[in-house]
Parts: structure tokens; sequence; C-alpha cells
């Protein structure tokens, strides 16, 4: 068996091409609601990051196992790179550039993080950030296990996960 | 905590500043390098090589070539011409190591699965991704060598041309008098051989590569931007390799999403974007994927290692001898030869060794992507190798580990300690840090419940480990790095810059991706300067703002940079306080700089504030005669000697013998790094390193099948722990000055990887030598522990060895 080095997460052009038929979707991003003609092969965070043009969500992997891409999807943290852009059709999206306030006061995620020494190259960090809130959303009083479990889908090189425990522990006692 | 003569205030080193680096990583305003909006680039994308080992009978892109936006298909050969000169290895370890050329792309043979065959120029990714599957190559496949003692009979050479597998053998023979080394072990009252194996791993910083090259096609200037921690070293070595005049060339390491020693190398598609920007005029881009990460990144470790210990019958050792196979992979990367070297000199840890001390390793080509530094970068693997060899000498000794250690510790008073090898240790109190690491795990209560739970039958036991460690780092005393053949030096320069406002500017040579440098320095200066953290800005990692430098890996950011930005103050300081004495009317002498303010000793009434003087320097309406104008100092500081952290670290597991699987029930960190600057950075730095080292240990290993196919290749195959994965880590330090600066700091960035894979697999192994196991490879999956357990136990029945 041959591995193949040359194979990718599915791709896509964000334009209209001779691919693929173009579908019109409207979201809302962060309170802002858009209207794009898109693929239907195009990943909702391609659609994020190349049409809205919000690289805060980033890329890690390309088999859906690293989280980096985390955003929330009516509400939800869902992996991006899993979700279709047509599939968003007709739904609120939130990435990290919309947690902090527009005066720039941050999240309590967001500020537990940077208080607790929660992220150091800060690459994981938006997904991480937006998983935890979406884990806090279902379990406002989790255990450190329950952080533990509930964040093993994002992963991260830096930090150990000592401190992002911890910055949700905080966050949950500040009822974030 | 300073050890400056000056009188500093120190309100701010030492306190847990919250990062100034956290808002724009928080909130998705940081710029990666995949983030940039570039009009007008052109995507590159790079067909690799799916066989280990073949040579190139044809390459026909004609069909890729006709794809609708694609720009252009190149093969090695045609861009043959652009190479001024192969990448570069910029350690040639011996006077005669082999080093295969490499180029960017194969010319007529590939070498390991991922090697470049051909990239494609493309108006958008996709289209250039797509277009490289349209290429078709013909290849005459061989066998492939994947194994390193097969690597080192020959059987087959990776590089026919160069006629053997072995780039090169390095030698280190030690010895008070000829044949010291022999006696010892000839008179030795104990011996322990040893064999252990480094399995290669996978860096993984979770940012992959990405490359961005603006050329300036008529004014000739090239502006390169890349995910690495080497943006001054990378500079040079463009222009070496691809001709572009030094002068012209501006390299930026944007947002770096962590390196851990994989984005310290100069790699083939940063050299493609920037020879294609410039032959088409336009911006060339390239973004990695994970799958191609994990092939055309380097690996690190890779190492077979034999070692004996000698000990008398006190249980003082009293000779080391190593031998070592290293893993070069199919070329040598930027300091892939010398990965191992870094490592020979502490093969005796934290050990008071006489003279007797013979080292060896051989660099062996393999059909495998090649190997260079991984956080620790040949000093984990050596830690490893004594720290569990002592383990196994107790053992023979009859003695506890710890108490065992003890008694060949390096005393604190033996301190500055010259080494066998002729370092000087600088400073070092291992019994200490054993000491606090022992009582905050209850080293006697848990050798107590071992003695009670392990029993006959026991299926759930309980194993303490533990790993004391001495790190070689700070790289590097410049005239060190020039005896080990290493071709740059290991300085650190620094500019401190007060502003016409009194606000102050920082630029450092360092290259941070995650370390935090931008509060680390700006604390530094805070406390120099007596103003706050707030008020200073610290630039970095772009070669046109910071054009000295040495970047960032080895630990040696803190006691090379850090400490230059120290001196820069201090050399600004000193010029203020000849304006300072011009307009007090004072001797220079009498001038006392104390909290930001400049006074006349004796005279509290007469002071000046910085601001003042900063803004009079700026007007120059007023100078003392000759004094030019402006407030700002550059320091180039070259260290004395290395950085000696040390610590000890301490495992406590439980192992399940019915299904091998290993439960880390607590984790202890002693890590002593001189004074720190930040401890919230620090412990951040060590609880990282810990879980890397306890990743080795338990779950990470980059897998090959026998056609050097790499069979973890993604993050669903490749064993990244998650949170669920480690245990949380218990921090404790001592605090042990370095004498060598004047910040007294030591490095911290690799100590846990360092302490750790020895303490988690010797606890390991500690659990299980009731039943008979002496070792367990790494990493230790349920199913190796299993099959070690039941090897011993059958070893045992047959009657055979223990």
């Amino acid at each position: 068996m041959v591995h193949d080095v040359n194979s990718g997460t599915a791709r896509t052009q964000h334009t209209t091409s001779d691919l693929g038929a173009s579908v019109e979707i409207t979201v809302t991003v962060n309170g802002t609601t858009q209207t794009h003609e898109v693929e239907p092969r195009l990943l909702l965070v391609q659609y994020i990051r190349e049409v809205v043009g919000l690289t805060g969500t980033n890329i890690g992997c390309d088999t859906s196992s690293c989280g980096a891409c985390s955003l929330h999807l009516d509400g939800e943290a869902v992996k991006s790179c899993t979700v279709l852009a047509v599939q968003a059709d007709g739904q609120e999206i939130r990435t990290i550039e919309g947690m902090a306030a527009a005066d720039g006061t941050l999240h309590p995620m967001q500020q537990a993080f940077m208080e607790h020494h929660g992220l150091q190259c800060g690459y994981c960090t938006p997904g991480m950030v937006m998983a935890a809130t979406s884990l806090l959303e279902e379990n406002p009083n989790p255990t450190e296990e329950d952080v533990r479990l509930g964040l093993e889908g994002n992963l991260c090189r830096c930090t150990g996960y000592h401190n992002i425990v911890k910055s949700v522990l905080a966050a949950a006692s500040a009822g974030a | 905590m300073t050890m400056t003569d000056e009188p500093t205030d120190t309100a701010v080193i030492g306190t847990r500043v919250l990062r100034k680096e956290d808002p724009v990583l928080l909130t998705g305003e940081a710029v990666f390098a995949n983030d940039m909006k570039v009009p007008g680039a052109l995507f590159m994308a790079v067909l690799r090589s799916p066989y280990a080992s073949a040579k190139i009978v044809s390459i026909d892109t004609t069909a890729a070539a006709a794809m609708p936006g694609v720009q252009a298909v190149y093969t090695g050969a045609d861009l043959a011409d652009l190479w001024a000169a192969p990448m570069p290895c910029a350690w040639a370890v011996t006077e005669d190591m082999l080093n295969p050329p490499h180029h960017p792309i194969a010319i007529d043979a590939v070498h390991y699965v991922g090697d470049g065959v051909a990239v494609v120029l493309a108006d958008s990714d996709t289209i250039a991704h797509d277009a490289i599957e349209a290429i078709d190559v013909e290849y005459d496949p061989g066998e492939p060598i994947i194994d390193l003692d097969d690597a080192l009979s020959d059987r087959i050479v990776v590089h026919p041309e160069l006629g053997t597998n072995s780039s090169y053998t390095w030698n280190l023979l030690v010895e008070e008098t000829d044949g010291a080394v022999q006696k010892a072990f000839d008179e030795a009252a104990y011996t322990v051989s040893e064999r252990y194996v480094q399995q290669r791993l996978i860096p993984m910083a979770m940012e992959p590569r990405a490359v961005v090259s603006i050329p300036q096609p008529f004014g000739g200037d090239v502006t390169l931007y890349s995910s690495t921690q080497i943006p001054h070293v990378l500079k040079v070595m463009i222009a070496v390799t691809l001709g572009v005049p030094e002068h012209q060339l501006r390299v930026v390491a944007p947002a770096v999403g962590g390196g851990f020693g994989a984005k310290l190398d100069v790699y083939a598609e940063e050299l493609l974007c920037v020879a294609l920007s410039r032959k088409h005029g336009v911006p060339v881009r390239w973004n990695e994927t994970r799958s191609e990460n994990t092939v055309a990144t380097i690996q690190g470790r890779g190492q077979i290692q034999h070692i004996d210990l000698a000990a008398d019958s006190a249980g003082k050792l009293t000779a080391i001898r190593v031998r070592l196979t290293a893993d070069m992979g199919a070329y040598l990367q930027l300091i892939t030869p010398g990965i191992p070297i870094l490592g020979a000199f502490l093969y005796a840890g934290v050990y008071d060794l006489p003279k007797a001390y013979d080292f060896s390793c051989t660099g062996v080509f393999t059909n495998l992507t090649p190997t260079d530094a991984y956080r620790g970068a040949g000093r984990p693997e050596a830690t490893y190798a004594i720290e569990r060899a002592i383990d196994a000498l107790a053992k023979e000794v009859g003695a506890d580990p710890l108490e065992f250690r003890r008694r060949n510790f390096i005393r604190k008073e033996q301190f500055p300690y010259e080494a066998f090898t002729g370092l000087v240790y600088d400073s070092g109190d291992h019994d200490k840090a054993a000491t606090i690491a022992a009582e905050m795990i209850d080293y006697a209560g848990v050798r107590a419940r071992q003695a009670e739970q392990n029993t006959e039958g026991s299926t759930k036991r309980l194993g303490l480990g533990v790993s004391s460690y001495f790190e070689m780092c700070g790289l590097a005393p410049s005239r060190v790095l020039a005896s080990l053949n290493y071709s740059a030096g290991g300085w650190e320069a620094a500019t401190v810059r007060i502003l016409p406002t009194s606000k102050v500017q920082v630029v450092t040579g360092t290259s941070p991706h995650g370390q935090g440098h931008e509060t680390s320095w700006s604390m530094i200066v805070a406390d120099k300067l007596g103003i706050d953290p707030a008020d200073v800005d610290v630039l970095h990692s772009d070669t046109a703002i910071a054009p000295l430098g040495m970047d960032t890996y080895g630990s040696r950011s803190l006691p090379v940079g850090g400490v230059a930005v120290g001196m820069a103050c201090d050399k600004v300081i000193d010029k203020a306080k000849q304006i300072a004495a011009h307009q007090l009317e004072a001797n220079l002498d009498d001038i006392e700089f104390v909290g930001g303010t400049f006074r006349v000793a004796g005279s509290p009434d007469r002071e000046v504030p910085l601001a003042a003087i900063a803004f009079a320097a700026f007007t120059a309406h007023d100078l003392p005669d000759g004094l030019e104008p402006n407030l700002e100092a550059q320091v180039t500081y070259d260290p004395p000697n290395f950085s000696w952290p040390f610590g000890t670290h301490m495992c406590l597991v439980e192992v399940d013998t019915e299904t091998g699987d290993v439960d880390v029930l607590q984790y202890v960190a002693v890590d002593d790094c001189g004074n720190q600057v930040n401890p919230m950075i620090v412990e951040g730095q060590v609880h990282g390193g810990v879980v890397q080292g306890l990743a080795q240990a338990l779950y990470e290993g980059a897998d090959h099948d026998s056609d050097g196919n790499l069979r973890t290749s993604t993050l669903a195959d490749y064993l990244v722990p998650a949170a669920s994965d480690v245990p949380p880590i218990t921090i404790g330090h001592s605090v042990t000055p370095s004498p060598t600066n004047p910040l007294g700091v030591k490095g911290v960035g690799e100590a846990g990887t360092i302490g750790s894979a020895p303490a988690v697999m010797n606890a390991i192994v500690d659990a299980l030598s009731g039943l008979g196991v002496r070792d367990v490879p790494m990493p230790a999956s349920p199913n190796t522990v299993w099959n070690a357990i039941h090897a011993a136990q059958s070893t045992s029945a047959t009657g055979g060895n223990q």
C-alpha cells in the first residue's frame, strides 16, 4: 500500500467555478447577516476564513482531530471543518472575533484564559475558547474531569492543558 | 532578585505579570502566515513522492499545466538552475562528514516518502492541489532502508554516490590516563549494560508551516513571511542558497503557532516560494496541510542508545561508555547531525564522574523524513539513557533509586564544577531539588503504599519513578560552538530605545512563538528603568526591524537574549546619567539612578526623572559637549558559559497488569532555572514540556511500515495527547541563581521535556520490577506494557536469567 502524502482535506474554491453549481446561502456571522454564492463542497471553515474573511478560526489538521477550527453554530460548538458551508444556511455563526464586546472587553472565558495563562502560542486558543464556552453552556459547574473530557476534541501542544483546565474552571466559577 | 550591582527596583521581576501577547491571540486578531491577505498571490502546491526510494524515470506535466487557473508546473530538473547551493546543513560535526546534495525539489531520485517531485503554481490553493494530482510521474522503485541496524550494515545504500549509509562517527573519549575506561569496567564492583530506543517523534506544532514570499520585481527586494523560529538565520541561508543579495532580503516571522524545534530549519518550501516569486514577479504562497506536515517537516529523536555504567563497591560511578546510532533520515537538514552531539556531554547527567568517559555516535542515513531538533534536541535522549541506566544500576547495587542518586550527585559545594568534558557547570543543588520533589510526592509514604499494594498476584501495581537532570542550554558561547564545528555564533542582540515621550522600544533578536518574550523582556526593562511594563514595546521577528539576532531555540532566549536586554538598559542608563549630571551640575560619579529618577548622592532634593532626560536627549538643546542626541543603546552579548538549569521530577503510576494500562496518578516537577522573571510563564513552560516528554513515554511514535510509509500521518493516528490523557502537574521550584549572567537566570523551555520521559518510564518499570520486567520500550502503550509483562514472565517460567 502506498500512503498518499498528497491527499489532504477536501479542497474547494470559494468562487464560482465549473466544479459545481454554486448555491446561495444566508448566514448571520457575529450578528451580521450576509449572503454569498458558494460551491456545495465548500467547508464552513473555508467559508469563514476565505469568503467572510475572518481568520481567527484556525486550521490545524485535515482529519477533524485538532479542534482549532471550532466555532459556534446556532449556539453550539462545532468543528467547522466537518460542516459544509451550505449546511450552515439560515443559521447563526459565532466566531472568536464575535466573543469580545465592542468596547474591547474580553468575554469572561477569554479573560480567564488570560488570567490563568491558558495559552502560549495561541494557535489552538480560538477553538479552545469556543469549545470551552459551549461546554459551560451545557454544564455550568463542571469538575476538572468534566473539563478534561469535554475538551478532548481540542488539541494543544504548548500548555500541557494544565492552565487551560484551570482557566475553564475559573470561568465557570465566575459564572461565564 | 536581580544580581546586578546597581540599585534596582525589583517590583516587577519575579511577579506574575499577565501576558501582553494574549489579547490579540485570544480575539483572533493575531495574523499567522496563512491568515495574510495577499492580493495577486499564486498558490504553490508540492507533489510528493509516494515511494521511500525510487529513481524518477519521467514526469509528464502536460495535463496539469493545461488546467484552468494553473500558471506553471515545474519539475526538479526545470528548477535546478535556480539553486546557487544545495540546501544548507550548518553543522558539519566532523571534517569527513558525508552530506549528499539536497535540493528543494528532487532532480532524478527520491529518498523518502514526502520528498518533493514537482510544484504547481496556480490562482488558488484548490486549483494547485487539484493540479498536482494530474501530474504523471513514472518511478523505478527500489528497496528502502528503514531500520537503523540494517542501515549500518550498508546492505543497501540510501545515497549510492556516498558508498555508505554512515554520515559520520563522532567520538568523545575522556580518560585521566590511557585505558581508564576499560580499567574502570574491569575493576568495577557493579556494571550495567543497557539498550534503549528513542523512537522518532513528530513535533506537531498546532500551526502547520506556511510561507508567503512577496517580491519587488523592479527594485529587487524580497520579503519572506514564514512560520519560522529563525528569521535571522533563515535570511542568511536564503542569501547563500539562492544567491539573493542579503541586503535585499527581509524575513518576517509573523504570529507563529508553536515550533518545538521543527521550525528551526531551512525548508524547501521557503526556498521555492522565494525563488518562484522572483521568477514570476508576483507573490507566491504555500500552506502546509497536516498530512504533509507529518512527512515534510522534520521529525525528532530516532536513536538507538547503548549505555554501560561501572561503579565501585560503594556504588559510586567510575566510568560511562555510550554507543549511539542516530537516524539522520534521508538528508541532513540545518542541524541534523549535531542533535545527538548536543547530548554527548550529558550522558553523566547530574553525577560526579571521574575522567573515564567513552562516547561515540554514528549518524546514519535512512529512507525516512530527515530528523532535526525537537524540544530538547539530544538532551532528552541523553537524560533518558543515564536516568534509566542509573535506576538499573541502583537495582544491581540493591539501593533505593533516590538514595542511589544522592550518593552520586555532584554536591552543592563542588560548584562551580569542572566536568570530565572540561565544561564548567556554573551552579547547582541537586540534593535540594530532589528533597523538595520527595517531600511533595511523599516519597517514603509512597514506598510504604507500594510495599502494601504490590504483593504477589496484585494486578494493580504502583510504581514511583525519579529523574534528575542537568540541562546544557542557553546556546551558547560562540567559541564553544566553534570547537564543535557549528557554523554560527551563539550571541544575542538587543536595542533599548527611550522615545521622546519616555515610552520604550526594545528590539530583540529572539523570535518568540509562544514563550512570552514581549512580556518578560518588558518586565526586565521595567525594573531596570523604573517604569511600567505597559510602557515598553518589544519588537522582534522582522529582520528589517531587528536586523541582528540568532533567534529562539535551545532554551536560549532569556539567558542570552533577555540578558542582552538588561545590559542594553544599563548602557542607556549610563548615557542618561551623563545628561543628568550635566543638568544637575554634579559629578557623574555622584549620580545615582533609583526608581526611574536620577539623584545626586547625598543631596536628595537634587533629582531629575528619566522622562525629562529622555526629552532632553531628543531635543538636544543642552547636552554635555560631545554627547550624541537620543537615548538608545545596543548590546550584543556572547554568553561566557552555557546555562545549567536542573531539577528532579517524580512520577507515580498505577499499572494494570491485566490490560497493560498505565494510569499516571501524580506528577511532580521541581525545576531550578535560577531567578524567575515571570513565574507564571516558567510554570507554563514546564507544564507543556512535561506533557511532551510524557507523550513520548506513553503515546507518541512515528510509525513506518517496511516500505517507509508513515502509518501515523494524521492527528487521528499520531497520538498527541488530549486534556483527558494527561494528569495535572504539581510544580515546585528551588532557586539557584546563575553566576554566569547578571540577571542570574537560566533557560527553562526544554526542562520539562528533558525530565519527564525517564520519570514516567522509571515509574512503569518500577511498578513491574516485581514481575521481572527490566525495561519497557516507548511508547508504553497498553499493548507494549502487556507484552513486556508476558515476555518477562515467560522468561522467568523457562528459568531464564532475570
